[in-house]
């Protein structure tokens, strides 16, 4: 087909302004919440939104917050999330959520205002080049031009963010545009020809896999945040392929929920602050079945000793991905949930194979119990903070999103997850920031739900404002700071790689959080008492409202167990690391 | 540690390709028309750090807006095949075809040159123009401006003929290419 769209009599067709086109169209593609903040190039579309009963909109105080709502809320239901903010400033500020999403592949529709078409290019008041600045951090971008081709962009870009490798669109709409009538096409028909992500897998190389996969002796599934985006079938038949093979499961940080944690064959999340059990199994491994990973360098470790023995079988719906950092044996370009449906029905019913000799190997290192920290009676121990945090939210409708920094790899570590979509983090580019306004969006997608944003006290004040939006929207999101003064992950590099310099991570002044807390109208709880926790933990879960919790936790402690970088899996030092450990090519490493 | 003959480097941010051959590669690139299309393509080449040699474009299908974009390139086995990747990854992106690859790939390339020169230097410039086929488009009682087609090493030949006999300017359009046989590339 040479045109864009289906013959117009079987899709609705309407005149309407731009800005209610948008809104209906919004609305056709099932948004019923969406995140923004207003300005004088987005004015047209806020007022076609005023009144607008099937759309909850979350004012958001900084329009970063409204990126990272956005994913959150994406993260946590699977659709698309959306955002509106205006030109110039508007979309600059939603430049790292865009970014953000791009490199953890979430669906987003991110809507920028633009000033009026005739005075683009003449650095008219609060423009940006918007599709320019945003091109290489976006999956697409549009700046539409004519009102005619509003209805089709917004379709297409739902089309674009929710399919194949998901990720951020932004369309940029001048104020004229907004305003200009045109016709409103429904949803149907639209696609875009140039666009045709591959979801099937060859059944040939899906015959090849499951060949290797029965021979195996040392098999491991690395699975990673490809499993979640597929949706919770893939989830469901990665169960099930384990369930027939009976091979150990690892995950990375963006696929934690996809396999649950209380399964006897899960090793833990791998890489750099993963589990001694999940990088040994990478290591030792005959067989290495990835499936919606990529090979990141904090998975990998020293790449020329990444698991040497194995052969590899790579499956990710976007073929930029094979072979990008790791040669593989078998790439299979589709869809994880097509993938491993149809590895299981080429398993059939062969029995699992008698892997005792390699789970016995695998006991051996889960006993050395890597994740074991020095308890104390005195102070709180941000592990055991966690630890406690999980114990008494486990069996609650619990959602968990976090910042970057030490406490973000200790709730991947201590808190399990049971199920996908239950976990939201910025793994790629490891957002400071991201967990606060994460968590407004995913509690505006799951009222009921106890939505917990495990913080750092830095990364949280990039983001603080975002509590004001959470008391306006009444939105009960529990910020659980574990607060140990320091920039705890840039402190431990410099401790292990700076000669214990510590340049400007420490932070001489931190406000008072229950203060700050009860200043923005929502409650404030302070705890230093290993004793004391388990009751303000209730204390917070019970509060039907936004709540700071100060958890005041061992200030140098490190987050450990690690891989020193530069090092192989093998090579993963468990307790006291002190900075010998890492070669002078490790050092120049980030 | 001997670490000096390292097929794969130690970490990924030690991937320098170094000891990888180089190769040279021609990429047509089909591409719907339109905004800020050329913008993403040539974005991508240079956020990654790859090469460009040489770049044509213009729209070859007027009813189905589609521009056929043509890139020089050159590096690893490996690059080439993540650069192939990485352009089919953008959405206006329809196809590459790589004519090099396939041995069956047609180059050309067209150039304007002017020289100026009197006497042997401009009766010189004007028989070995001859020689390489060149039309003479424009004259002056000091000047010429050759018109030339062929592949790139034939215009760099020419050009260099020219230098010591008065090469004022050149201006090349960009290597295009096209597939032997019937079919379409
Ligand atoms: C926006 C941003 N700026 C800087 C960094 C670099 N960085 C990574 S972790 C970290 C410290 C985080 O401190 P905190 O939030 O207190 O967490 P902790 O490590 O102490 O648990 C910094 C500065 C980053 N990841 N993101
Ligand atoms: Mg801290």
């Amino acid at each position: 087909m040479d045109t864009q769209t289906q013959p117009e009599a079987d899709t609705e067709t309407r005149t309407m302004t731009g800005a209610e086109i948008v809104i209906t169209a919004l609305k056709e593609q099932g948004v019923d919440v969406m995140f923004g903040y207003p300005g004088g190039a987005v004015l047209p579309i806020y007022d076609a939104l005023f009144g607008e009963p099937s759309i909850k909109h979350v004012l958001v105080r900084h329009e970063q917050g409204a990126g990272h709502a956005a994913e959150g809320y994406a993260r946590s239901t699977g659709k698309a999330g959306v955002a509106l903010v205006t030109s110039g400033p508007g979309a600059t500020n939603m430049v790292t959520p865009i970014a953000d999403a791009m490199m953890d592949s979430i669906p987003m529709v991110v809507f920028t205002g633009q000033v009026p078409s005739h005075l683009i290019g003449t650095d008219a008041f609060q423009e940006c080049d918007t599709v320019g600045i945003t091109r290489c951090c976006a999956k697409h971008n549009y700046l539409v031009m004519d009102v005619n081709d509003l209805a089709r962009t917004v379709h297409e870009a739902f089309l674009i963010a929710t399919t194949g490798r998901p990720g951020p669109v932004v369309i940029d709409i001048p104020k004229d545009v907004q305003f200009a009538t045109g016709r409103y096409i429904g949803k149907e028909g639209v696609h875009k020809r140039t666009y045709k992500p591959v979801t099937q897998p060859q059944p040939k190389a899906i015959r090849e896999a499951v060949a290797l996969m029965k021979k195996a002796r040392r098999p491991v599934f690395y699975t990673g945040g490809g499993v979640i985006n597929s949706g919770p079938e893939a989830s469901t038949a990665l169960r099930k392929l384990q369930a027939a093979t009976g091979f150990p499961v690892t995950s990375t940080l963006m696929g934690l929920g996809a396999f649950p944690a209380s399964h006897p064959d899960w090793l833990g999340m791998l890489g750099m602050h993963g589990s001694y059990e999940a990088n040994n199994t990478m290591h030792d491994c005959d067989l290495l079945i990835c499936i919606g990973a990529r090979f990141d360098d904090r998975v990998t470790g020293r790449l020329d000793a990444f698991s040497p023995g194995s052969k590899k079988i790579h499956v990710d719906i976007d073929p930029s991905s094979i072979n990008k950092v790791v040669r593989v044996d078998l790439p299979i370009i589709a869809d994880c949930a097509n993938t491993l449906n149809a590895m299981l029905d080429e398993w059939g019913t062969t029995a699992a194979p008698d892997l005792s000799d390699w789970k016995t190997q695998i006991e051996g290192w889960k006993a050395r119990k890597c994740f074991d920290y020095a308890k104390s009676d005195t102070e709180i121990k941000p592990q055991y903070a966690v630890e406690r945090l999980y114990e008494l939210t486990k069996d609650r409708d619990t959602y968990i999103s976090t910042e970057v920094g030490q406490h973000q790899m200790w709730a991947a570590q201590h808190y399990h997850f049971e199920e996908p979509n239950r976990w939201m983090t910025s793994g790629g580019l490891g957002t400071m920031g991201y967990g606060l306004p994460a968590a407004v969006g995913i509690q505006a997608a799951h009222p009921n739900a106890l939505v917990i944003d495990i913080a750092g006290e830095a990364s949280v004040q990039m983001v603080m404002q975002e509590l004001s939006t959470a008391v306006q929207h009444r939105l009960p999101i529990k910020i659980f700071i574990l607060n140990n003064e320091w920039m705890g992950m840039v402190r431990q590099w410099q401790e292990l790689l700076h000669g214990e310099r510590y340049s400007h991570s420490y932070s001489e002044s931190l406000p008072d959080f229950v203060k700050l807390a009860e200043a923005y109208g929502g409650m404030g709880i302070y705890c230093d008492d290993p004793k004391e926790l388990d009751a303000k933990i209730l204390e917070m879960i019970a509060y039907d409202g936004p709540v700071v919790f100060d958890c005041r936790v061992t200030k140098a402690e490190n987050c450990l167990p690690m891989i020193p970088s530069g090092a192989a899996h093998n090579e993963m030092i468990l307790s006291e690391i002190t900075g010998d450990e890492i070669d002078e090519a490790g050092r120049k490493l980030v | 540690m001997t670490d000096t003959v390292q097929s794969i480097p130690a970490s990924a941010y030690d991937m320098s390709h170094v000891d990888e051959v180089e190769e040279r590669r021609t990429l047509a690139v089909i591409v719907d028309n339109e905004p800020g299309v050329l913008g993403r393509v040539v974005g991508l080449f240079s956020a990654r750090g790859y090469n460009i040699e040489s770049l044509t474009v213009a729209e070859v299908d007027r009813r189905k807006h589609r521009s056929r974009i043509t890139i020089v390139t050159n590096g690893s086995a490996h690059t080439l095949l993540q650069i192939e990747a990485l352009l089919l990854r953008l959405v206006p992106v329809a196809n590459v075809t790589d004519i090099t690859k396939s041995k069956r790939g047609v180059e050309r390339e067209l150039a304007l040159i002017k020289v100026a020169g009197t006497g042997d230097k401009r009766v010189e410039a004007l028989r070995l123009s001859e020689i390489f086929r060149a039309r003479v488009i424009d004259t002056t009682n000091e000047s010429f401006i050759f018109e030339l087609t062929g592949v790139s090493d034939k215009i760099d030949q020419f050009c260099a003929l020219m230098k010591p006999l008065g090469l004022v300017e050149v201006s090349r359009t960009g290597v295009l290419s096209i597939k032997r046989g019937a079919q379409a590339g």
